[in-house]
């Protein structure tokens, strides 16, 4: 038998490279330019002025979006105070299936809008696809079901809508941001202009559209297109019953300013500065997928993104060994590629900013570790990055980069873990990874954050409550807790 | 010869401790006919800075402490005003009111006290949730103490106003400093001393005399402070308070439009408690 094997074939090198699976894009229409949804109907601004939002994956024009002046903004809220008498009187069941046909319309044309979500915004299809888009549609349903038993939310109180909602949201997860407002302000009974980030208007205009055809009546829901300008003018309209607010915490400061002794309720969805702690005895192939998926999920566009790791000093050393072979199979690049797990930075301006971060990073003297994966030519695009040797007071270990750019420290004892955790002014989330489970509930009980991922995270559902301790703002999102904000007569 | 009475020297109450102001200031507490009653504290915006790190100090003991345990120690506080009644109602009398009004008033912060005292163990059961969320998950959300609360206590009614507005804050597991009623402010040293006998911890709740004008601003810009109840304030000056909290996004918790500090339907709630807290959700996977 021996004489008889024959040689051994040879043996072609495998190729590694995925095939490139681009999700198609003619589902989609985009217009040449965009009014302002104002009372049920497309306009033309008062300010005769646009501006183009652009796909930051190519850096090529998308459209042009009207640029809502204070006359436009007043025209809109007035829509909104004009129909705000009915849409309260309207029975919360015929309210709640409103929402639900919106829910519904939003799963049929899941697609659609999760492609256009990619396109403006950069963040790949697949998060867009199974993330954003799914979660839009469950928060609508979930508030829908509330509508109409508001009584029973709150038993023994008479909860009454606010009035007129002016909503400013960001462009991390623009339809997904603007479903966690607009949900539970339709469903109390309030009528809304919501004013989306400039850079990521299209989902929320497409929507308004979506509205129509659900046969919302005109007023109820209202868009006003621009950036911080026309953000302020909203916030400042004495129109307004209710402010609430997804962004920075320094224009969130501003709007607290802004509205000091008015009538106007508000909540603050501001900035974080998380800690990912990573215990010993964590289950470490399930941590690491954690720790990539806190601070790498959606670009580290993330207000909630775990930027700040801390692990273990004993096992820190082998945990970032890991967490630096992991980084290496990300695929960086074209968003719309099916296979892509980080896509382009949101605007040129933001992708300024995680430079300049980084480069200060360097400068204290954290050291550096980016993978080698090669990044478009063109478009704005990060590669993950991990600083090691991170110390209290760097400015990488305070403030928040709002990229994919993780902070590495380590600690000794849970003490102190607990200590490093809460050392910013911010207090959104946190996670934990430790397998103990009395050692899960004691960091639970003191770490200074609204939500607790422990062994999981970047968790999110239209019944969990979400928001922030100290400067990461007040009030919450999401749950029976995230009514409070917009009815009166419930304390 | 009469018996030459001993009469109280009126301090502050902070970390436990009765300091004299830092300034080396008193003002006249005046009685209703403008005559003098005695000489109080005029507390220092030191003397305010020093009481927010002791309250800072004392908050995570505190906080640490069983609902069921910080509910005993504010029903012992009331058992303290309880033994004090006579005396909080010559101080109250000595404001105007006449002696069955003092009394009613001074029956009324007790019995709040004590209906506070009960919750202790009970609101996190009505704020709280257990959350259905889709997937393998536990999900669940309690609130927690925001940490540590400025009080600007009414300036009338001297006594209930103050204890209306301490009882629910603390009861979570906040500390607070409390700036008292500036024209009565008798009765809020009196009360420390029941808080100050009540096995209360030092520091978890400090109370100022003193200018208003000019220890609001600084409790209200206070980067250590987490919320700032501005019910004694009224909405007179409401924005300045909101203004300078926003540079640490402290939160505000604003008066009705009207109160009636006599009526517990709209004076006292489990609501009150909630407004000084923050919800925490807390999720882990369910699994083999």
């Amino acid at each position: 038998m021996n004489e008889k094997t024959p040689a051994k074939p040879e043996i072609a090198p495998v190729d590694f490279e995925y095939a490139s699976s681009r999700e198609a894009t003619d589902l989609v229409e985009i217009d040449d330019s965009y009014g302002l949804w104002i009372n049920g109907a497309s306009r033309s601004p008062a300010s005769k002025r646009y501006f183009s939002t652009i796909n930051p994956a190519t850096e090529e024009p998308l459209a042009r979006i009207a640029e809502a002046n204070e006359r436009d903004v007043d025209r809109a809220v007035k829509a909104a105070r004009k129909a705000s008498d009915s849409w309260r009187r309207t029975p919360g069941k015929e309210r709640a299936k409103y929402l639900f046909r919106i829910a519904r319309m939003i799963q049929e044309r899941a697609r659609e809008f999760a492609v256009l979500e990619t396109l403006d915004g950069g963040k790949p299809i697949k998060e867009s696809r199974d993330f954003d888009i799914p979660l839009v549609a469950a928060y609508f349903f979930y508030y829908a079901g509330w509508a109409d038993k508001l009584e029973y939310a709150f038993p023994g109180l008479k909860p009454e809508p606010l009035g007129v909602a002016g909503q400013v949201i960001p462009w991390n997860f623009p339809l997904l941001m603007m479903s966690w407002k607009v949900a539970p302000a339709l469903a109390t009974g309030n009528t809304v202009v919501l004013k989306p980030a400039e850079t990521t208007s299209l989902t929320a205009l497409a929507f308004a559209r979506l509205t129509a055809e659900a046969g919302l009546p005109s007023g109820v829901f209202n868009v006003v297109t621009g950036a911080g300008p026309t953000g302020a003018s909203l916030v400042a309209h004495p129109g307004v019953d209710k402010v609430a607010f997804t962004g920075s915490t320094a224009v969130g400061k501003a709007i607290q300013r802004s509205i000091a002794g008015s009538p106007k309720h508000l909540t603050l969805e501001l900035g974080g500065k998380a800690p990912h702690v990573v215990f010993d005895d964590a289950p470490i192939d399930q941590a690491i997928e954690g720790v990539v998926n806190g601070i790498f999920f959606n670009q580290g566009h993330v207000c909630c993104a775990g930027s700040r790791l801390l692990v273990q000093e004993s096992i820190a050393d082998h945990f970032v060994d890991k967490l630096k072979r992991r980084l290496e199979t990300l695929r960086v690049g074209d968003p719309l590629d099916k296979n892509t797990d980080v896509g382009a930075i949101n605007s040129e301006a933001q992708l300024d900013k995680i430079t300049e971060l980084v480069d200060v990073g360097i400068e204290e003297g954290a050291g550096i570790y980016q993978p080698a994966c090669e990044l478009p030519d063109r478009g704005y695009f990060f590669k993950p990055t991990l600083f090691t040797g991170v110390s209290q007071s760097h400015r990488i270990a305070q403030e928040e980069i709002f990229g994919p750019v993780l902070s590495i420290m380590t600690f000794r004892t849970p003490a102190e873990a607990i200590e490093k955790a809460n050392n910013t002014p911010y207090g959104l989330s946190a996670g934990v990874w430790t397998t103990k489970g009395s050692r899960i509930l004691w960091m639970a009980d003191r770490l200074k954050a609204g939500v607790v991922w422990a062994n999981t995270y970047n968790k999110f559902d239209p019944a969990s409550p979400f928001g922030g301790y100290q400067e990461s703002g007040f009030g919450r999102e999401g749950g029976k807790h995230g009514l409070l904000p917009y009815l009166s007569g419930v304390r | 010869m009469s018996r030459v009475d001993v009469r109280k020297t009126y301090k502050l109450y902070v970390g436990g401790a009765f300091p004299r102001s830092e300034s080396g200031r008193t003002y006249p507490a005046l009685d209703a006919a403008d005559s003098v009653l005695a000489n109080v504290a005029d507390g220092s915006r030191k003397d305010l800075r020093d009481a927010v790190r002791v309250a800072r100090g004392a908050q995570a003991g505190w906080a640490e402490r069983s609902g069921y345990n910080r509910g005993q120690v504010l029903y012992r506080v009331a058992e303290m005003v309880e033994d004090r009644a006579d005396t909080f109602v010559d101080q109250i009398r000595a404001s105007g009111p006449t002696r069955a009004q003092a009394k009613r008033e001074v029956d009324r912060s007790i019995d709040r006290l004590v209906w506070y005292a009960g919750w202790g163990d009970k609101f996190a059961q009505v704020f709280g949730n257990l959350n259905p969320v889709q997937g393998a998950f536990f999900n669940i959300s309690a609130p927690e103490p925001t940490g540590v609360v400025g009080i600007v206590s009414p300036e009338e009614p001297a006594l209930l106003g103050l204890v209306s507005r301490m009882a629910p804050v603390v009861i979570s597991g906040n500390t607070a400093v409390l700036l008292a009623s500036e024209r009565w402010p008798l009765t809020a040293i009196t009360f420390s001393e029941a808080l100050a006998t009540a096995d209360l911890p030092a520091g978890v709740v400090n109370i100022l005399t003193g200018r208003k004008d000019k220890l609001v601003p600084v409790l209200s810009a206070h980067m250590d402070v987490n919320a700032i109840d501005a019910w004694g304030n009224g909405w007179q000056g409401l924005d300045a308070i909101e203004i300078a909290a926003a540079d640490s996004v402290t939160r505000v918790v604003r008066p009705p439009r009207s109160i009636e500090w006599a009526d517990d339907r709209s004076s006292q709630s489990p609501h009150m408690i909630a407004d000084f807290t923050e919800l925490k959700t807390v999720w882990h996977p369910k699994g083999l």
